[in-house]
C-alpha cells in the first residue's frame, strides 16, 4: 500500500460554484505542500474537507491505503477519527482555558501525568514556558500563534493542516516566524497541507506547490517548477514572478549580498537574516535584453545569455534565457522585433540588484 | 405576607426553571446551528407566548388537560388525578408559557459563538457533546444563566397561566400574583402592598443580574 495522501473530490455549493481538488502527497514523512491562491478560490474549502469539517459530493480522499472520504460507497470519517491537526486562520482558541489547558484540551484520554508532561514539553519547544496560565486574550499574535500551533501538534496528528498560519501577524513578525515555521514542523516530521495566498510564505514553506483558482488546480508541483516555469498563462499570472531558482549567499558585503545561481554570481540586496541557503526571485518585467553588455551602467547584474525561446503573451513575448541558469524577461512586441530575438542568440540580460528578491530557505 | 404562597412560587419557579434548563438548551441548541427547513416553524412556535395572552393559552391547556380529551384522560388513567388544579398542571403550562423566555437567550448565546471553536474540538478528537459540555456550554455561559434568570423571574409573576390553569387553591396551586390578587378583592390593601414590593424589588434585582452577566459575556 502506497503511504501517501490521495485526494480527489468535487464539493458544490449551492449558489453554483464548484470546488474541484486532486492532490498527492507522502502520508508517512515530513513534506509540506501549499495551497497557493488568490482568496476565495476555494482553498480553504479543500483543507477543510480533508479535516472532515466539509463533506464534498463526489470522489475520494485516502490517507496512507485509509478511506476518509468515498461518495460512490458513502464513506465520510468524522473530524475526531481523522487523526488531524487543524490549524484555523485566526487560531480559534478556547478563550475560556489557559494556554496550558489549550494545549492539553485533546489529551483527555492520557493520564494526568502524561498529560502534564506532554504539555511541558511543547510549551517548552514552542516557547511558551512561563505562559501557561495565561488567557489567550492575554496573550501577543504570535504567542497566540505558537499556542494553536502547539495545540493542533499535542495529539501527534498523522495530519497537519495550516489555514493562512502566519496571515494574522503584523508584518514583521510574519518576515521572523516564516523561515522558523518549516524548521520547526520539520522536527515533528507530519505532513503538512498549508492555505496561503502569500506568495512568498508559499515559496519559503513549500516542497510542493498547488495553484487554486476558482475552485480549480490549475498545476501542481515544486516551488521551482510552478514559478519558473508555469503551464498557461492563468498560473502565470497568480504566482505573479517569473523566475524562481535556489542560489547560495556565498559573502555579504556593506548590505549587498553575493549569490551563486547555477553558473552565474549575482549581486542582490542582502536579507535581513543570516542564511546561506536562498530562493532568488526575479520578475520578468524587471530583466532587460540588449545586444550588448553596457559600461558605464548602474545595474549590478550583466549576464551574458543565450535566447532559448521566445512565446507571445498579448502585446508581451516571455523570452527564455540561459545565463547559467534559467531566467524570464518579459519584453514588449515591438522590443523584440527591434532586436530581432532568435532562439540561440547570444545577448546580455540585465538587472538591478534592488529587483531580486531573496527568499530564505533553511 | 402568604408564606404559604411563597413557598410554592419558588417551589414552581425552581421548578420550571429546571425543566427549561434540560429542555431548553437542545432545543435552542438546535435551533442556533440547524439548516433544516422546519426550523423557522419551530423558533416562531418557540416564541408564541411572548405574544399570545396567557388566558388564552390558559384555555387550550385546560381543555387539552381535562377530563374529555385524550391527553386528559390519558394522564388520569396513569395516575388517577387530572391535571387541571393541580402543581404538576400549573408545572406544564409554566414551562411552556415561559420557553421563549429560557431558549430566546441560549439561542443568542449559542448564535453568537464563534463556530470554529466547536470545529477546533471536534478536530482534536472531541465529540459533538462532549465538545457542547467542555467549549460551548462554557463560553455562552452567561448567556444561559441570563435565560435561567429570565425564566425563573418570570415564573415568579406569572398570573394569567396559573389563573387559567390552576385556579386559587392555597397551598396548591395560589402563588405570590394571585394572592395579590386576592388581597385587592378583599380589599386588603396592606398585604397587597407588601407583596407587590417584594415582587418588585425581586424583579429588579433579577434583571440587574441579566445585566451583569451580558455585559460580562460580551467583556470576554
Amino acid at each position: 500500500m502506497t503511504s501517501e495522501l490521495i485526494v480527489d473530490f468535487e464539493k458544490r455549493y449551492p449558489g453554483g460554484a464548484t470546488i474541484a481538488a486532486t492532490l498527492r502527497q507522502p502520508a508517512d514523512r515530513f513534506s509540506l505542500t501549499v495551497l497557493f491562491g488568490p482568496s476565495g478560490c476555494g482553498k480553504t474549502t479543500v483543507l477543510r474537507a480533508l479535516a472532515g469539517l466539509e463533506r464534498p459530493e463526489r470522489g475520494t480522499i485516502t490517507f496512507a491505503g485509509e478511506t476518509w472520504l468515498d461518495s460512490e460507497s458513502n464513506v465520510n470519517r468524522s473530524p475526531q477519527s481523522r487523526d488531524v491537526g487543524f490549524l484555523f486562520q485566526d487560531y480559534a482558541l478556547f478563550p475560556h482555558r489557559t494556554v496550558a489547558a489549550n494545549v492539553g484540551f485533546g489529551l483527555r484520554t492520557m493520564s494526568g501525568e502524561d498529560r502534564s508532561r506532554r504539555v511541558t514539553e511543547l510549551l517548552t519547544s514552542f516557547e511558551l514556558a512561563g505562559l501557561e496560565h495565561r488567557y489567550p486574550h492575554e496573550l501577543s499574535g504570535g504567542q497566540r500563534q505558537r499556542t494553536a500551533l502547539a495545540r493542533a501538534l499535542a495529539r501527534r496528528p498523522r495530519l497537519l493542516l495550516l489555514d493562512e498560519p502566519l496571515s494574522a501577524l503584523d508584518a514583521g513578525l510574519r518576515e521572523q516566524l516564516r523561515g522558523r515555521l518549516r524548521r520547526q514542523l520539520a522536527e515533528f516530521g507530519v505532513p503538512t497541507v498549508v492555505v496561503t495566498h502569500d506568495r512568498v510564505e508559499a515559496i519559503a514553506l513549500a516542497d510542493q506547490v498547488v495553484v487554486m483558482q476558482q475552485g480549480r488546480v490549475l498545476q501542481a508541483g515544486s516551488v521551482e517548477q510552478i514559478f519558473s516555469h508555469p503551464r498557461d498563462l492563468a498560473t502565470a499570472r497568480i504566482v505573479g514572478v517569473e523566475t524562481v531558482v535556489p542560489g547560495e549567499i556565498i559573502a555579504v558585503r556593506d548590505g549587498l549580498a553575493e549569490v551563486r545561481v547555477g553558473g552565474a554570481t549575482l549581486t542582490a540586496v542582502a536579507p535581513d537574516v543570516a542564511v546561506r541557503s536562498v530562493y532568488v526571485c526575479l520578475k520578468g518585467e524587471d530583466v532587460v535584453v540588449q545586444r550588448a553588455a553596457t559600461a558605464g551602467s548602474s545595474v549590478r547584474n550583466q549576464l551574458p545569455a543565450v535566447v532559448r525561446a521566445l512565446s507571445p503573451e498579448g502585446p508581451l513575448v516571455r523570452v527564455a534565457l540561459d545565463c547559467g541558469f534559467e531566467l524570464t524577461a518579459l519584453v514588449t512586441r515591438p522590443a523584440c522585433e527591434e532586436l530581432q530575438l532568435q532562439p540561440g542568440d547570444r545577448v546580455t540580460a540585465l538587472f538591478k540588484a534592488p529587483a531580486i528578491h531573496l527568499i530564505p530557505k533553511e | 405576607m402568604d408564606w404559604q404562597a411563597v413557598q410554592l412560587t419558588l417551589q414552581l419557579a425552581a421548578a420550571t426553571t429546571t425543566i427549561l434548563a434540560f429542555v431548553g438548551l437542545p432545543l435552542a441548541y438546535w435551533l442556533a446551528m440547524s439548516r433544516a427547513r422546519g426550523r423557522f416553524l419551530v423558533e416562531a412556535i418557540v416564541a408564541l407566548p411572548l405574544v399570545l395572552p396567557p388566558t388564552v393559552l390558559g384555555f387550550y391547556l385546560l381543555t387539552a388537560m381535562g377530563p374529555h380529551s385524550p391527553g386528559g384522560r390519558f394522564y388520569q388513567s396513569l395516575t388517577g388525578s387530572l391535571l387541571p388544579f393541580s402543581f404538576p398542571g400549573l408545572l406544564v403550562g409554566s414551562v411552556l408559557y415561559n420557553l421563549p423566555f429560557a431558549v430566546r437567550p441560549f439561542m443568542a448565546a449559542f448564535a453568537t459563538m464563534d463556530r470554529r471553536l466547536i470545529e477546533a474540538s471536534w478536530c482534536l478528537g472531541e465529540s459533538p457533546l462532549r465538545t457542547f459540555f467542555r467549549v460551548t456550554l462554557p463560553i455562552c455561559r452567561p448567556g444561559i444563566l441570563a435565560g435561567l434568570v429570565l425564566t425563573f423571574a418570570h415564573t415568579i409573576g406569572e398570573f394569567g397561566v396559573v389563573l387559567m390553569i390552576g385556579g386559587n387553591i392555597p397551598g396548591v396551586t395560589r402563588t405570590l400574583s394571585i394572592a395579590i390578587y386576592d388581597d385587592v378583592q378583599a380589599l386588603n390593601y396592606a398585604s397587597a402592598a407588601q407583596t407587590s414590593w417584594v415582587l418588585l424589588g425581586f424583579s429588579f434585582a433579577a434583571l440587574l443580574v441579566v445585566q451583569f452577566l451580558g455585559r460580562r459575556g460580551s467583556g470576554v
